[in-house]
């Protein structure tokens, strides 16, 4: 079995990145937003990985634990932030929540 | 290091910290009174770390297989951190009952929020750093929104809350990358080789987006969109929690990741990068802040601004620009903790009172407010011989010994502009007839806050050399 060279999970996880990246710029949805947000740091994770098993040592796979753990955390936050906002506003579209010059 | 010479002692402020949450957290679900105990229970664990950590300068070790350094640099950032969070404690405790969020959580999530930065100061492992910048950045998303009934308070949060979390997706890919081209997240292997690891172009791409992503959480140009809305928005204590020691926190991470420039003089592939968002952040919030007239807006611009002159700093890279941005940091806490302390005194309900017209005619109101506001507006200013000057001298100083005398320039320029919306706030206190009427409801709590920065500002001010000399003494 021939492996797969670590530059195509590279350039994939740079693609996805990027979509996360243009995710939160172009969308103006706040959970969609939060969703790219997570998308870029999936693609991190896929970095780690990568590097952890083509370089042989185990920091880049318990580095993702962390980031997962971190990002659960962060879920839970972001969305009772979002939840807060919907009961006060009835949205939840970026641009309508502007009572401060953006 | 063997197990047996573990000194625990200067594990210290880490574990008060640690076990503060945990009894804070059961006061507050055992007791009623949690709400009148809490506030002067973590102010006394926060003065109590901050004054055994800058005696515990001198005692540097690394600890946990290369995870943590405790003493030295860390040390005077854990008393900073805990300093700032002290003072900000005592202004809320009268403020969070005008604001109606007056939880015992609050104070629950300042601790942690402060155990993350302790934690980020302290890290010799990229591992730690991201830890702690999580610890403290969740708590900042909640902080900024802890009055969830506010529609003003709720869009702080969530602005804070999606750019952090886009930043901290930059920082996590730059982690990625680093850890990629050197095999390993220990920040010691970073120092050694960092000459050698420059040469790759994944791992300076890696640097520069780990970078990024803290220019955001230091709000510098151009990454500083977020900075007006969240502190306009949010809690005013919050607001100069998250200005002062969090910034303070964001930078010493940078100082870590350039830890080899720093000791061993290596060449800063980084210096464009910072000179470019440093001149940035001067000018942009400098000229941005002139058209304010809400004071917590004009002091976030401000604070994008203050930024700019400490990234001098790191453009700088040699010991004598890191010590003046540890004494920048130290001031800035005091100037900015003492300004947005008295905001927070005449502020109204309803985030009412924080435009400039409230602050004509303050003098009849209240001599004493109209004072210290002005001596923090003169701070901030950077007119000597306050604390505020001599954070920017040394920063510049710093600046024109790396050759970087352009950017020392700017940094003159853009504190002669700012002049102009500092003096603005104390002519409107002392020459301006007053508009509106209002009682100012004194607070024991805040005003001490007030009284404890102002005296630390003049005493940096007339003596900058002794702490400055710790300083010093820590980075070698």
């Amino acid at each position: 079995m021939s492996a797969v060279p670590m530059e195509y999970y590279l350039i994939l996880s740079a693609f996805m990145f990027c979509v996360g990246v243009a995710g939160v710029l172009i969308r103006r949805n706040a959970i969609v937003v939060f969703m790219s947000i997570e998308l870029m740091l999936n693609s991190a994770n896929l970095t780690l990985v990568t590097f952890s098993s083509y370089l042989g040592n185990s920091i880049g796979q318990v580095f993702v634990f962390f980031v997962m753990t971190v990002a659960a955390a962060e879920a839970a936050v972001g969305l009772a932030i979002i939840i807060a906002i919907f009961r006060n506003k009835l949205t939840v579209n970026i641009d309508a929540i502007n009572i401060f010059k953006w | 290091m063997p197990a047996n010479n573990f000194e625990y002692y200067l594990l210290m402020p880490y574990i008060v910290i640690g076990v503060g949450i945990v009894l804070s957290v059961v006061l507050e679900i055992s007791t009623k009174k949690s709400k009148e105990l809490l506030p002067w229970f973590s102010a006394l664990l926060f003065f109590g770390t901050a004054i055994y950590s800058i005696f515990n300068v001198d005692q540097g070790l690394v600890l946990f297989s290369g995870m943590l350094e405790v003493g030295g640099k860390s040390a005077i950032f854990n008393t900073i951190f805990n300093f700032g969070a002290a003072l900000i404690v005592l202004a809320s405790i009268d403020f969070m009952k005008k604001y109606e969020a007056d939880f015992g959580e609050y104070y629950i999530l300042i601790q942690s929020s402060v155990l993350g930065m302790m934690i980020m100061a302290s890290a010799r492992d990229i591992f730690m750093i991201f830890m702690g910048l999580e610890l403290m950045s969740i708590c900042f998303y909640v902080l900024a929104g802890i009055n969830r009934k506010k529609s003003s308070a709720n869009e702080a949060s969530l602005k804070y809350f999606l750019l952090g979390a886009f930043a901290t997706g930059f920082i996590v890919y730059g982690i990625a990358l680093i850890y990629g081209t050197t095999g390993s997240t220990s920040i010691q292997n970073l120092v050694e080789n960092f000459v050698g690891y420059s040469s790759n172009i994944l791992f300076v791409l890696g640097m520069i987006l780990f970078f990024v992503g803290f220019s955001f959480k230091v709000a510098a140009v151009p990454f500083h969109m977020w900075v007006p809305d969240v502190y306009q928005g949010s809690a005013t204590t919050v607001t100069g929690l998250m200005s002062t020691v969090g910034k303070a926190a964001a930078f010493s991470v940078f100082i870590i990741m350039l830890g080899a420039v720093v000791t061993y003089g290596a060449p800063n592939f980084f210096k464009s990068y910072f000179a470019v968002i440093s001149a940035l952040s001067m000018v942009v919030g400098s000229v941005i802040a002139i058209s304010q007239d809400n004071l917590k807006r004009m002091l976030a611009y401000s604070s994008v601004s203050h930024a700019g002159y400490m990234i001098i700093g790191l453009a700088a890279g040699n010991k004598y620009s890191i010590a003046g941005i540890i004494f920048y940091l130290a001031a800035y806490a005091f100037m900015n903790i003492g300004a947005f302390s008295v905001i927070s005194v005449i502020e109204g309900k309803d985030d009412s009172r924080t435009g400039i017209k409230s602050y004509a005619g303050l003098q009849s109101k209240s001599p004493f407010l109209a004072a210290m506001i002005s001596l923090f507006m003169f701070a901030l200013a950077g007119i000597p011989p306050l604390a505020g000057f001599f954070g920017k001298y040394y920063v510049f100083f710093g600046a024109i010994q790396a050759n970087l005398t352009w950017l020392a320039i700017v940094g003159v320029l853009s504190s002669v502009i700012s002049v102009y919306f500092y003096i603005r706030v104390v002519v409107y206190a002392y020459f301006k007839n007053s508009e509106e009427d209002f009682e100012i409801e004194s607070s024991v709590g805040t005003y001490a806050a007030i009284i404890i920065s102002a005296a630390f500002i003049l005493i940096l001010g007339f003596f900058p050399d002794m702490l400055l000399g710790i300083i010093t003494s820590a980075i070698k």
